[in-house]
């Protein structure tokens, strides 16, 4: 089952920065499709007997359904997935915190091998198809989930309006059902102060910026998420044209600040790295926080070409590597937070040592 | 930069106001959002994801609004999931999908507000939304039906029309 190579490994196909445009800034693309079967309430007026009926009429379609991308797939409910591989799913940025504290029969996924096509059932709308790739790739995110919805529209009667378009549970995200995001590292516009005045025209243009791990969690090590707030009225395809475009301008914008950055101020840039990397090599006890804070400059470090030897990938690893269900999935047992900071640090310090000359 | 309300996260929410014409930037963290969400609208951060609330607010502002102007009949429930509009404010979230034309006069404004839009323009399903773009199609050739006869190119016209009467042959 494709699903256990994922839970039992770090790797998840957007972390693979080799294949990914743009990929020194931005990590990560996604786009999420949402869609609803007509008439049947939506999952938060679900119970249990009519949420399975939901996961029975996906799961038909899917075996129906003979196309490559969905034969690829594993479908899993949540009632046959302990919490600790859930966590791992929302980890790798699979599915959402909320989704991931689900045990219901009625609540799951459907995921391929690599994790790159991930879809939520029963989240806040009966299907959430997901594609992530590594780099700036949101229309070939669109184009590959577009063969998967038309392939499943066959077979199941989505709700749809002329009016209002694909029908969802909340009105934030009917029209199109589409949400576009890409996730960024933007360390030297941070450092500058630049950044503020980017979210600002970036929010004028309907677009939304959000912290790394959203609720509960700080926008440590300079990772933002950026990501299309309009569902109606916009066609998906200039949705995903806005967004890269304005990605491209704000990694225009980065990669100037970089080299004036560098220009500018060398001995304190190379200060800030290099210490940042002696700290993560040198530490006992790493909370996730720090090691975040000081990830971004090794990154930084690695893009500037003043530590070398680091592959990007090792440090998309590390994003996820870092994050509690995987160490404690490493390490085979429930830990306590302060084990957990212990860990962590014996985790970085032996990654950033294979790569070390 | 820090958030403006405890000065120790970093600010990641941006929140656009408009009072009275004048354009108003605040800057929080996630959590000082949530608890300020309860006094703000026309929110610029992904709603029900980590603050569910906040669309109930949404919701709450817009029927106040539109109460001023035209007092909205509330008293009504979507007859295919049994939702009523009160519930929807307060949640957020509808019922089903019936429940965007039992309460399509109450989503408008909202609709408008949140996309500054309300019809869509994307994909059409090609199954259930076979007839839809038959639809489409038929309002396209009735407005150039309309223009060949205003510039009275009727040989035109008459192939337009004829090209509509198969198409709704075909919608039955
Ligand atoms: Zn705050
Ligand atoms: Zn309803």
């Amino acid at each position: 089952m494709s699903i256990h190579d994922l839970l039992n490994q770090n790797f998840v196909a957007w972390m693979d920065a080799e294949k990914g445009p743009a990929s020194d800034i931005v990590i990560s693309s996604r786009v999420r499709l949402a869609r609803n079967l007509r008439l049947v309430p939506f999952p938060h007026l679900l119970d249990e007997k009519r949420g399975n009926q939901v996961v029975e009429e996906i799961r038909k379609a899917w075996k129906k359904s003979g196309y490559h991308e969905l034969l690829a797939m594993d479908l899993v409910t949540f009632n046959e997935l302990p919490l600790l591989d859930r966590k791992i799913l929302m980890e790798k940025h699979l599915i959402s915190p909320e989704h991931s504290e689900a045990s219901a029969s009625f609540k799951g996924i459907m995921v391929n091998k690599d994790g790159s096509l991930a879809f939520m059932i029963n989240e806040e709308d009966h299907l959430r198809l997901q594609c992530f790739l590594p780099g700036l790739q949101l229309m070939e995110c669109y184009n590959r989930l577009q063969g998967v919805d038309d392939e499943l529209e066959k077979y199941l009667d989505y709700a749809f309006d002329e009016k209002r378009g694909y029908l969802t549970s909340c009105p934030t995200n009917v029209g199109t059902g589409m949400r576009a995001s890409v996730m960024l590292h933007l360390p030297a516009l941070a450092i500058s102060g630049q950044l503020n005045r980017i979210f600002q025209n970036v929010n004028q243009l309907g677009m939304t910026v959000r912290g790394l791990y959203g609720e509960n969690t700080d926008a440590v090590g300079n990772f933002y998420q950026l990501s299309n707030q309009i569902t109606l009225g916009q066609t998906e395809e200039d949705i995903i044209n806005n967004l890269t475009g304005i990605t491209e301008q704000i990694v225009e914008q980065e990669r100037l600040t970089r080299e004036r950055l560098l220009k500018e101020m060398p001995y304190q840039i190379e200060d800030r790295i290099g210490r940042a990397y002696g700290i993560l090599t040198n530490a006992r006890v790493m909370t996730s926080n720090e090691a975040m804070l000081h990830l971004s400059d090794v990154r930084l470090g690695v893009d500037l070409g003043i530590i070398k030897g680091l592959k990007p990938f090792a440090l998309n690893e590390l994003i996820v590597a870092l994050r509690p269900a995987h160490l404690q999935k490493k390490a085979g047992k429930e830990m306590e937070p302060f084990e957990r900071d212990v860990k962590r640090a014996e985790v970085i310090k032996e990654k950033l040592a294979r790569y070390q000359k | 930069m820090y958030c403006e309300e405890c000065k120790v996260r970093p600010a990641t929410v941006h929140l656009t106001q408009i009072i009275n014409g004048q354009t108003m930037q605040t800057h929080l963290c996630e959590q000082c959002a949530a608890k300020k969400g309860a006094s703000m609208f026309n929110l610029n951060i992904e709603p029900g994801f980590s603050i569910p609330n906040l669309l109930g607010t949404l919701f709450g502002n817009v029927y106040n609004m539109q109460e001023v102007s035209t007092p909205a009949v509330l008293s009504t429930t979507c007859p295919n999931c049994g939702m009523s509009f009160e519930r929807i404010r307060q949640t957020g979230k509808l019922g089903c999908s019936e429940c965007y034309s039992a309460f399509a006069r109450e989503l408008e404004p909202t609709l408008r507000r949140v996309h500054g839009n309300s019809q869509h323009i994307g994909k059409i399903p090609k199954r259930g939304g076979g007839k839809v773009m038959l639809k489409k199609k038929i309002e396209e050739l009735k407005s150039r039906l309309q223009k060949a006869v205003a510039r009275e190119e009727y040989e035109k016209a008459a192939e337009i029309r004829d090209e509509i009467k198969r198409l709704e042959k075909e919608m039955e």
